[in-house]
């Protein structure tokens, strides 16, 4: 997906999103990456000895991830994940994908089937310098994160910290972890407020 | 002729190996297989890609056969010194199948029994036949393992059908515009121009003289053959609507003209009955579809890299969705790509760079990857 993209040149010490999913997988898992960008993430999940895959619908992000070694489809994740087996993976992530896709929830509740558990990090909308942006400019906010215009964005969707919460909450799915950030920082304060990307670990 | 990241003047060979147990029963004695070698063996044998061609294609995929040669192989933009298929570090082999004419068995081989040329008595050949073919000429390398089989189109079906014949051979398996099996339409295409063959009045019952072949039919099936390999937007670009004349006895536009050449430079190196031997052999091959096909290639072992052209009417890429999908439910290491391209199923046979970059770094992972 093109945001992962733009976070590409990034390094793992610029990806405290990335330090946590490493941290959290334990070697010898299976993990299914959707919207798996150019490949950044698998590249460090199979250094660690995971056993990864992804799929990506960017054609020159797709080169990459083969470029790497990181197994990749390349196609559509809201055009079904259908052929794979319940529980096959021990992972799936949705790496600030789950705002481009046109039907989250069903998506979702698919990497539950496929996974035994998913990790979803998204931008957060409700972060303040979102909110002030709106409040004073009056205009759509164009930040690091959501680095677009309203024209040119591939976000469907805007949400916030307690939006995801508010979701989990309807759709039913247990919520294990949660984990906030804020450039290197994780957030442990008003996470709502306070941090610009959201990590959280269902089941 | 560029020589430079070339393979240089090449010679076609032929090896007569032993006798092969066809999958319709009857046996083939001797096989003969034509073939092609770039690039050297290494000592522990461990380097070798067998490369397999699409319907008319033949053993000669890169390089060139004489110093006057205009036109390299079939696979010259990928293989040679430097080029994905790096003859530099791997040792190429491109075998011509047989059923075919370009010097394995196939129905102009001299039958031993009457001395004469099979024609249309030759046996049935299969897409499996076809590998079983290449097998014997593998082991007569002495090799234990191929490093890759790499295919496009039927040369596709073949690296397939490759994967889960001999699973403990192949370390990589690349299928390029291919399919697990033919679609009606696919199958639709061949039928018509195997009927332009059958209603050659010189066709015979197949068993005509090489001086009175079904050249007509034969160039007719070839016409249409060659329409499905391009794309409507690549057709467009090269012949547009030019030049409409309205004379109703000449072929007054540009792609009628084309075609015209293109089915009469055919019959010079292509043979009526082939036709209809190796697109029979495409119309049979069949792994199934969905939980068919992944029981067919859960056997597999090797890792595959399978590349579609979004352009592709022909093959379309959905067709090789199939065989990804099936992969992967069946738990295999897989890599997929749909190139954007504007060529049609050619396009695996044209430059692109990203097609380059894909085999490329499929071609360097690690063995245990």
């Amino acid at each position: 997906m093109i945001a992962s993209k733009v976070l590409s040149s990034k390094t793992l010490r610029e990806r405290p999103d990335f330090a946590y999913i490493l941290d959290a997988i334990s070697p010898g898992s299976r993990v299914l990456d959707l919207g798996c960008g150019n490949g950044d993430l698998l590249y460090l999940l199979k250094q660690k000895g995971i056993r990864g895959q992804g799929i990506e619908k960017d054609e020159d992000a797709i080169v990459e991830c083969i470029r790497k070694g990181v197994y990749v489809h390349h196609g559509d994740i809201d055009e079904g994940l259908s052929h794979h087996e319940d529980k096959r993976f021990d992972y799936v992530i949705l790496n600030q994908t789950i705002q481009e896709t046109r039907h989250p929830g069903d998506i979702i509740k698919e990497g539950l089937r496929i996974g035994k558990r998913v990790i979803i990090v998204f931008p957060n909308f409700g972060y303040w310098e979102v909110r002030f942006r709106i409040l004073f400019q009056g205009k759509t906010p164009v930040t690091d994160l959501l680095p677009y215009r309203w024209f040119n964005t591939p976000n469907l969707h805007f949400l916030s910290v307690l939006d995801f919460e508010e979701f989990c909450q309807l759709r039913g799915f247990t919520v294990e972890d949660k984990a906030f950030f804020t450039d290197l920082k994780q957030v442990k304060f008003s996470p709502n407020f306070f941090s610009k990307l959201a990590l959280f670990q269902i089941r | 002729m560029d020589l430079e990241r070339s393979v240089g003047i090449v010679e076609t060979k032929t090896a007569t190996l032993g006798d092969l147990r066809l999958d319709n029963g009857s046996v083939l004695s001797p096989t003969v297989i034509a073939y092609e070698t770039y690039g050297t063996l290494s000592p522990e044998k461990d380097n070798a890609i067998l490369i397999c061609h699409a319907l008319s294609g033949d053993a000669h995929a890169a390089g060139y056969l004489s110093s006057s040669d205009k036109r390299p192989g079939w696979w010259d933009d990928y293989v040679g010194p430097g080029k994905s298929f790096d003859t530099n570090q791997f040792f190429i082999i491109s075998s011509n199948v047989i059923g075919g004419c370009k010097g394995s068995s196939g129905p102009m081989s001299i039958n031993p029994v009457s001395g004469k040329p099979y024609g249309s008595s030759f046996p049935f050949v299969s897409i499996k036949d076809m590998v079983e073919a290449q097998k014997l000429l593998i082991d007569s390398f002495g090799i234990q393992k191929l490093f890759c089989v790499a295919g496009g189109s039927m040369g596709g079906m073949q690296a397939l059908q490759w994967s889960i014949s001999y699973p403990d051979f192949l370390t990589n398996c690349i299928i390029l515009a291919s399919s697990p099996e033919h679609s009606a339409m696919q199958i639709a295409f061949n039928e018509v121009g195997r009927q332009a063959i059958l209603s050659d009045p010189n066709w015979n019952n197949g068993l005509y003289e090489d001086n009175a072949s079904p050249r007509k039919g034969l160039a007719l099936a070839r016409m249409v053959g060659h329409i499905t390999y391009l794309s409507d937007d690549k057709m467009r670009e090269k012949f547009g609507r030019n030049p409409p004349r309205g004379n109703l006895l000449n072929s007054d536009f540009a792609v009628g003209s084309y075609l015209i050449y293109q089915g009469e430079s055919f019959v010079d190196r292509f043979d009526a009955n082939s036709y209809i031997y190796v697109t029979k052999a495409l119309d049979h091959f069949s792994l199934g579809k969905g939980q068919e096909l992944t029981k067919a290639l859960s056997p597999a072992q090797c890792r595959f890299l399978i590349i579609s052209y979004s352009s592709d009417w022909l093959y379309p890429p959905a067709q090789s969705r199939e065989i990804v999908k099936s992969l992967e439910a069946a738990d295999k290491r897989v890599f997929y790509v749909e190139l954007n391209t504007k060529e049609g199923h050619d396009s695996f046979l044209l430059p692109n760079s990203k097609q380059e970059d894909v085999i490329n770094g499929f071609l360097k992972m690690p063995v245990d990857e």
